[in-house]
């Protein structure tokens, strides 16, 4: 590493983690958002069900989730360093500081956004990993596959729990409003030809995953889907 | 002597030295003209407070036309005021309303200590500079300046880089206290030049280290810098600078 | 008539600085290391004499009283440097800028320096590009320049209307560099208050640190003042408001003497005073006369909207009097004519203090010129004016960005108004042909000296003497005094001589902290300027001057009785470091006025009313007045009066024709 001096531990290379792990997380969202869209086939979670087995069963696909564990918790501590770090940056605060004036609230909000996304995914995790993974998914479907579906439909009948995603997923889009165009800037992607672009898709992306993502809770709590 | 009609009250911060704590002070003025510049109803402020025998308020400031970037004053929560692309010296009382209450503070930073009053230390974006800032070239070494043809678009690019006065508004008005648009703004301009190429990615890691080293914050990009910088300095160049440190840790064989 | 000695090598005037150069003594490397140099000041010639001066081995101190070097007041300088490179074919060369400098400077700037300056000229282009100064250009790729006052060629080089902030900011970073290696030790927020003489020679200063008030003693093989013009001596000009001479003023009562300090420029194109309130004025650069033309109503006290004067109401009186260079003569000729129409009572605005600077006419012919290169023939006022905009927003919009700003009037669509305003000072320390003023050992650079401007400035040219200075020329000429330095160890400041010059200038500042009067050092100030302006300001008589010089000496027992300085002398005290300044502008104000009453011409920015020929020109005597004066100070605020005659062996003198 020697060659690589500060490379990482320079402020630049610190948000270089933030923003790889970013975009590491933004593509992750995108493979688990598109397979538990398959919960809309209206066909009792059977294909859904199919996705769910392979991505429980296949090696790369579990070797990547230990990836993309390390990833989530890098990003998590790195975030956490940061905002130490630019905290002590200004000890003494402004009397006014008229933020809105300059900037979006929710670039202003991102640890306060990934902190609620942490507590959010603590629930989650606990809801339908821990099942899948060690505690065990008690029913099986008509192909014999662990009805993963069913549990979903279950516990999205707690209206606690449908409100409390929803929440997540208010906080997920500014999360993400912030973080996808702010990851591309960090890695240096900025060119005046391609900047509108990255935005947009930014935009879309934020708003597409989280409405596709409460959709989820929705449906199954008010039975559009069975 | 003033001339106009506006009265205002001014929440100033009065702070004795840097080993002192400030409060923000309460002060009425009136008949205050639109026409004068914000730091002009500082100078009657002071004038005032001079007659009944008290201090007045240290502020810095010198050219009073915009480019020194000496002056440094957060009013009411932003950084040289309320309106875009100026300075304090050139922000008028018609940007106010009679009645106003203003808030006048210092800039806020670990690396830029309070002074006294509105008077901060900014040294250490001199010593980012002296980490690398330059193109290193004697006096004398020079060739011919038209021997080195550089496309417009370059030159121009570069020129709206360093265009950045040093006031430290992008510091003040970052939530993290980063410096990253002031310390880009310089490796910018001369990584778009032909001339600052030999020097390219020695030049990003010193920079860098020493900014890191003054304690100035993260960059979250939040874009407040840009849309404080009173000379428009735009964020491209943190994305240039991110990019050429990447190019200068990964690719580059030197390290610094 | 001469008993001053210039030290102006022999020879062809165009081989002088060659042969200087070339047999001046050197200092070698070993013994460059031990030899330390203060500079004062970071501005153009300061911040470039110190990197140069460290690069080339010597150990150097630097001091400027901003928080920053790179905030000394060069930075403000907008439309450009002058350099003869004859890049546009437009057959300009070393003897043209040296002819129109000794021209413009109405025949009172010494052959040899301007020479100098005009041979340098074009190594300062080719040193800032090569540091990364980003210069405007075309799309070639090569630099561009733009044409300026007083000159047929287009040789000024610029950066949109920030060349000073380039320039300065170029320095800067040379400077920096070197701070950085640890070759200059920089001591911002530092003022100097005395010059330390030890066997007649400068050997250091003291300086004020302000932050915490404490008195410093700095030695120096030698002492370079780079600390700018005086022209807040005005109360208002142009300058930043902490631009002052107290550096100057205090070698100037250590014996160097002061040269021309009655020429001062009164920039014409400056944005009028908009009341009492006001605490400086800002320029707008002269390029705009390049696209601007200057106006006011035929009709006396015409109260109309410009939009609702007719053309053939207007009176462009530059291009009726002047119909060879327009709107473009010298900055004197351009501010006296605009006083002259103001006090004829043709002004424009609610002062009556003003003439507009109109683009419309250009706008229109800019934007015929873009309509046909898109193709557009017979194209409609709006259209051109449209197209026209876009171009004079290209080539002048931070300035009239700076204009709407402090006015709140749209210059796009009315007219700016404009008056002169102090700018810029030619008067300055004595120096000889190697800079150095008439105490050995101290040296003075930039708009500080007196030497290469004559009575005028032309624009653009401040920022290449600056530079030509610290760059090009100091770091050869101090080499001759050094080289006879090397034997001589650095002096401890515990010697008397510190001491002393350390009791003098705390003496100054408790008393002045002691008086405890009753009014303000801003009210000193402004009084001080309203007598400079109006008795010695644009225009001067005997009478006037006279009556100055009383006002002024009353008006100095006065501040040193009344003033009152709130605060103690060991803290950051902004209104102590003001009362010392204007304490000495007190005194200078008063030799200003003797100066201009002992020059008994008219010449360049030294306009006496008696002096005039029919037509109100300038009216020079060059048979009794083409002499330098240098003022020595004596004791009690006096001053003796030296001469030094200057000689035009290459250039005709003539009475100065733009017609």
């Amino acid at each position: 590493m020697s060659g690589f001096g500060n490379a990482f531990s320079s402020s630049i290379g610190k948000k270089f983690i933030m923003g790889a792990t970013g975009i590491f997380l933004v593509l992750f969202l995108i493979v688990h958002c598109g397979i538990n869209a398959l919960i809309f086939l209206d066909d009792q979670g059977l294909t859904f069900n199919i996705g769910a087995h392979f991505m429980a069963t296949n090696w790369i696909i579990r070797a990547g989730e230990v990836i993309l564990m390390l990833g989530l918790l890098v990003h998590i501590f790195q975030a956490l360093r940061l905002t130490l770090q630019n905290n002590k940056a200004r000890p003494v605060k402004y009397a006014v500081n008229d933020g809105k004036a300059n900037s979006k609230w929710y670039s202003r909000s991102m640890g306060l956004l990934g902190t609620l996304l942490l507590i959010f995914l603590v629930v989650h995790l606990k809801d339908f990993w821990v099942v899948s993974r060690f505690t065990g998914i008690p029913s099986v479907d008509a192909n014999g596959h662990e009805d993963l579906y069913a549990v979903m439909r279950d516990k999205f009948q707690d209206p606690v729990r449908v409100a409390v995603y929803l929440l997540a997923m208010v906080s997920l889009c500014y999360h993400l409003l912030h973080g996808f165009a702010s990851a591309f800037q960090t890695m240096g992607w900025n060119h005046s030809k391609y900047n509108g672009i990255i935005k947009s898709v930014g935009v879309w992306y934020s708003i597409i995953i989280s409405i596709v993502f409460a959709a989820m809770p929705l449906a199954f709590h008010f039975g559009l889907i069975k | 002597m003033s001339t106009g009609n506006m009265n205002l009250t001014l929440k100033v911060w009065r702070q004795k030295n840097n080993k002192t704590t400030g409060a923000l002070v309460d002060y009425k003025l009136a008949d205050i003209s639109p026409d004068m510049s914000f730091l002009e109803m500082f100078d009657v402020l002071n004038e005032q407070l001079i007659n009944k025998g008290e201090e007045p308020v240290v502020f810095d400031h010198d050219c009073r036309e915009g480019i020194c970037g000496m002056c440094s004053m957060f009013i009411n929560g932003r950084p040289h005021g309320p309106k875009d692309l100026v300075t304090t010296c050139q922000l008028h009382m018609r940007s106010f309303k009679d009645g106003d209450t203003i808030v006048v503070e210092p800039w806020r930073a670990a690396a830029f200590p309070v002074v006294k009053d509105l008077t901060v230390d900014r040294s250490a974006f001199d010593r980012v500079i002296a980490a690398g800032g330059f193109i290193s070239v004697n006096t004398g070494n020079a060739q011919d300046a038209n021997n080195l043809p550089i496309p417009k678009m370059q030159a121009d690019a570069a020129f709206e880089a360093a265009a950045c006065i040093g006031c430290g508004a992008c510091v003040a008005t970052c939530k993290n206290a980063s410096a990253m648009l002031f310390v880009s703004a310089k490796i910018s301009q001369l990584a778009l030049l032909p001339q600052g190429q030999p020097e390219r990615y020695r030049r990003v890691q010193s920079m860098v280290a020493q900014m890191d080293a003054e304690g100035f914050g993260n960059c979250t990009n939040t874009g407040a810098c840009e849309a404080e910088c009173p000379k428009g300095i735009s964020l491209e160049n943190i994305a240039r600078m991110n990019r050429d440190f990447a190019s200068a840790k990964f690719v580059s064989e030197e390290t610094v | 008539m001469s008993d001053l000695n210039s030290n102006i090598p022999e020879g062809e005037l165009t081989n002088k600085w060659t042969k200087f150069k070339s047999s001046v003594a050197l200092v070698n490397p070993s013994n460059k290391r031990s030899i330390e140099v203060i500079i004062v000041g970071s501005g153009l010639a300061g911040a470039s004499a110190a990197a140069t001066l460290a690069e080339m081995g010597y150990k150097v101190k630097c001091f400027c009283f901003q928080d920053s070097p790179r905030r000394a007041h060069s930075i403000a300088a907008q439309g450009g440097i002058n350099a003869a490179k004859n890049y546009q074919n437009d057959g300009d060369s070393t003897y043209r800028l040296f002819y129109d400098t000794i021209k413009g400077g109405d025949y009172r700037a010494r052959e040899a320096n301007v020479h100098r300056l005009a041979e340098v000229s074009a190594n300062i282009i080719d040193q800032c590009v090569a540091q990364g100064v980003p210069l405007a250009r075309e799309y070639g790729g090569l630099l561009d320049n733009r044409s300026f006052g007083g000159t047929q060629v287009q040789r000024t080089f610029y950066a949109a209307g920030q060349t000073g902030q380039q320039l300065l900011l170029g320095a800067y970073s040379a400077l920096e560099r070197q701070i950085g290696m640890g070759k200059v030790e920089m001591y911002t927020r530092h003022e100097m208050l005395e010059v330390v003489k030890i066997d007649g020679k400068a050997r250091g200063i003291i300086a004020r640190n302000l932050i915490t008030g404490e008195l410093e003693r700095h030695f120096g093989h030698a002492v370079v003042l780079g600390t700018g013009g005086y022209g807040n001596v005005f109360y208002l000009s142009t300058n930043a408001m902490g631009s002052n001479v107290t550096a100057a003023w205090k070698a100037h009562k250590q014996g160097a003497y002061f040269a021309n300090p009655c020429y001062t420029q009164i920039h014409p194109t400056c944005i009028p005073v908009s009341g009492d309130h006001q605490s400086k004025l800002t320029l707008m650069s002269e390029s705009l006369r390049n696209d601007g033309r200057i106006w006011v109503p035929k009709k006396k006290d015409d109260n109309r909207k410009a939009s609702e004067i007719p053309e053939d109401e207007r009176d462009y009186y530059l291009e009726r009097r002047y119909p060879a260079f327009g709107n473009l003569v010298p900055r004197d000729v351009a501010s006296r004519a605009a006083k002259e129409r103001c006090d004829a009572g043709y002004g424009v605005g609610a002062s009556k203090l003003a003439v507009y600077l109109d683009f419309k006419a250009n706008t229109e012919r800019y934007g015929k010129i873009e309509a046909s290169k898109a193709g557009i023939h017979n194209p409609d006022k709006e259209t051109c004016m449209r197209l026209g905009t876009a171009v004079i927003k290209e080539k002048y919009g931070n300035l009239f960005d700076m204009y709407a700003q402090i006015t709140g009037e749209n210059p796009y669509e009315t007219p700016m108004r404009i008056y002169p305003a102090v700018h810029y000072t030619m008067g300055g320390l004595w120096v000889d042909y190697n800079l150095m003023t008439s105490v050995p050992g101290l040296y003075c650079t930039g708009e500080a000296n007196f030497s290469d401007h004559g009575a005028n400035r032309l624009g653009a040219s401040a920022l290449m003497q600056g530079l030509a200075d610290g760059y090009f020329v100091l770091p050869y000429t101090i080499g001759a005094y050094l080289s006879k330095e090397i034997s001589v160890k650095a002096i401890p400041t515990d010697h008397p001589a510190f001491v002393e010059a350390e009791a003098k200038a705390k003496g100054i500042l408790d008393t002045l902290i002691n008086i405890k009067g009753t009014k303000s050092v801003d009210h000193f100030h402004k009084r001080l300027g309203h007598i400079m302006w109006e008795k010695c300001g644009m225009a001067r008589n005997a009478e006037g001057l006279n009556e100055a010089i009383t006002e002024i000496r009353a008006l100095r027992a006065e501040f040193w009785k009344d003033v009152r300085v709130p605060g103690t002398s060991d803290e950051l005290n902004t209104e102590l470091e003001k009362a010392g300044r204007v304490a000495d502008f007190i005194e200078l104000g008063e030799l200003m006025c003797i100066d201009a009453l002992n020059r008994n011409e008219s010449c360049g920015g030294h306009f006496r009313e008696e002096y005039q020929t029919e037509e109100g020109e300038a009216l020079r005597d060059d048979v009794d007045y083409a002499y330098v004066a240098a003022w020595e100070f004596k004791e009690g605020v006096n001053f003796e009066l030296h001469k030094e005659e200057l000689k035009f062996e290459n250039i005709k003198v003539a009475q100065r024709s733009y017609k």
